[in-house]
């Protein structure tokens, strides 16, 4: 039954494109999309191991700027006599790269979490963020600072039978974003239904007990914040070639803001939570907007609809409407 | 032969105060060892430091030969050292099934690769885990209650999960701290012929109990403690006609009921 909805609602989702013609919607679903993966990757660390990454828009700027480098190219000088130089490379070549460049810092975050937990874990990963976005608000040789990136190839991919396409189009960049929060979804699954994410739950719910029967607190929480951060990054490596400039704004705490309300209104610590938070809050804005209200009421009703939910279902959407369920 | 798990001069210090003093004693393989005292005299924090929980000023701890100092405590249940906690201690919001799969996490080997690429020797080994943990579910008796959560779970049944979970993780041996507290007569009754079975497994067990009637009726031997130090050591015979634990632990009025 439940299985049958889920493959309902990806055939629904995966058709779309082909019977909805409308470049303005698919493009709000893209960046909808693109916001789900990231929120479904804070939900590891935050709804799983219940440390609150309130700088994850670091790992999704860092995947944006690094496969965007990447396939650009750059040149910058580290010794006065010594220039790093880099030719542009293939674009999936740089979407890897961005996935491992934050992974690679998913990993010194995850070491660090294991020294400061709670509040100061917090505060840790605020100031992370904000050290990243005033390297690349300045380091103007390698990032063009503000000036931003300009000019990312979008993706190309070369299918058997199709021969190389570039994704220039929406709905192939649609497809893609799909594919990618599918594959993330089906990752998250299988880890957190496994004896790794028991170890994240058991951690959460009761440390000194976890360790008592071996769990590896160091272990556990840096393999979740590298698979979080590397996915973080697979977003905002879509986000760069998708809308094809990036500026330092990528690092802005309102996407973190962003990433958090739609973990938690959704239900953290469920599958399913971010991808209902990520609908119902990334499509909001847009269809508040299409109904011609004055600007301002969009955000009035963001914020009403998200108190709302938080002071009715504080558990999140999700296991509200699974307790609903149960009881029938 | 060998000591199975040996304290030697083992002192822990908070701040000024001196919990533990020049602790030592030694557990053979096979036994039932308890640690008794009036309050504060530093069986918990005993515990705690051979667990590393807590790191000792001084003193040595070896479990069959190895030197468990400066290891973290989840290196010393890799090691088959496992306890439970004074205070009632479960995964709350979690089914009981999944507080036992917890407790079995050394128990399965996967890699985290393995897991993410969905191998089916994960999904073999999983089958294998939910069948083992309802075996130990059945073994204390909770398995009609697989589905609840943990904090769901009457008191008494609480204190059985926990043991559960330890058992979970394969302890060569078990250190049970204050298992039967506000447990009733009969739950208490049952916890002792359920600790026989476990000693029927092979497991070794320390105990920390105040429980008297259960010390005397499970101990191989008893330790007394005050004040961080040992003040008694032998049968549970010897230990009720002690004076020494009579006038710190005991009282004048059980010596007479029981001498």
């Amino acid at each position: 039954m439940k299985a049958a909805l889920t493959w309902a609602w990806l055939i629904a989702l995966a058709t779309l494109p082909l019977w909805l013609d409308n470049p303005y919607v698919l493009h709000v679903l893209i960046v909808a999309g693109i916001f789900i993966v990231a929120a479904m990757s804070l939900n590891l660390l935050l709804g799983y191991t219940g440390q609150l990454s309130l700088g994850h828009v670091a790992f999704f700027g860092i995947g944006a700027y690094a496969s965007a480098l990447a396939s650009l190219g750059f040149s910058i000088h580290i010794l006065p006599d010594f220039v790093l130089q880099s030719e542009a490379k293939p674009v999936w070549l740089g979407m890897l790269a961005g996935i491992a460049v934050a992974g690679a810092c998913g990993w010194l975050i995850g070491r660090l979490a294991f020294k400061v937990r709670g509040a100061y874990f917090v505060i840790v990963s605020i100031s992370f963020a904000e050290v990243v976005r005033l390297v690349a608000l300045n380091w103007v040789e390698l990032t063009q600072g503000p000036m931003a990136l300009n000019n990312i190839p979008p993706l190309t991919l070369w299918l058997p039978g199709a021969g190389e396409t570039t994704f220039w189009k929406k709905p192939a960049n649609y497809w893609l974003v799909l594919a990618t929060a599918a594959l993330c979804y089906v990752l998250i699954r299988r880890l957190v239904r496994s004896r790794a994410g028991r170890a994240m739950v058991a951690l959460r719910e009761n440390e000194p007990l976890a360790t008592s029967v071996g769990v590896d607190v160091t272990r556990t929480l840096v393999l979740t914040t590298v698979v979080s951060a590397a996915m973080a990054g697979a977003a905002g490596a879509l986000y760069a070639h998708y809308v094809r400039i990036v500026d330092p704004d990528v690092f802005l705490f309102i996407y973190t803001v962003t990433m958090v309300i739609m973990v938690v209104t959704g239900g953290k610590g469920t599958l399913a939570g971010p991808v209902v938070g990520g609908l119902i809050f990334g499509l909001l804005p847009e269809g508040v907007r299409a109904l011609d209200f004055k600007p301002e009421m969009q955000w009035i009703v963001y914020g009403v609809l998200m108190i709302l939910v938080v002071y009715f279902l504080p558990q999140g959407i999700v296991p509200a409407l699974e307790a609903w369920w149960r009881r029938r | 032969m060998s000591a199975f798990l040996s304290v030697e001069a083992l002192s822990v210090r908070f701040g000024g105060l001196l919990a533990i003093e020049s602790l030592s004693f030694e557990l053979r393989e096979g036994e039932v060892l308890s640690l008794i005292g009036p309050n504060g005299a530093g069986k918990t924090t005993a515990f705690n430091a051979i667990t590393g929980y807590l790191a000792p000023a001084s003193g040595e701890i070896r479990f069959q030969g190895r030197r468990l100092n400066g290891l973290s405590t989840n290196r010393v249940a890799e090691l088959g050292l496992v306890r439970t906690f004074q205070k009632t201690s479960v995964f709350g919001g979690r089914s009981a099934l999944e507080n036992i799969l917890i407790g079995l996490h050394l128990r399965s080997k996967q890699s985290a690769l393995a897991i993410l690429l969905g191998l089916p020797s994960v999904v073999r080994e999983e089958k294998e885990l939910e069948a083992e943990a309802r075996r130990i579910l059945d073994f204390v008796g909770l398995g009609a209650r697989a589905d609840e959560a943990g904090a769901a779970l009457a008191y008494g049944e609480q204190r059985l999960l926990e043991v559960a979970i330890a058992l979970a993780a394969k302890p060569k041996l078990l250190m049970l701290d204050e298992p039967v507290s506000g447990m009733n007569p009969s739950e208490t009754a049952s916890f002792m012929t359920k600790l026989a079975e476990i000693r029927g497994l092979g497991i070794t067990v320390l105990l920390v109990e105040h429980d008297m009637k259960m010390v005397m009726g499970v101990s191989d031997r008893i330790v007394c403690l005050s004040q961080g130090r040992i003040i008694a050591n032998g049968t549970p015979a010897q230990i009720q006609r002690d004076s020494e634990v009579i006038r710190a632990y005991l009282g004048e009025r059980y010596a007479r009921a029981h001498g």
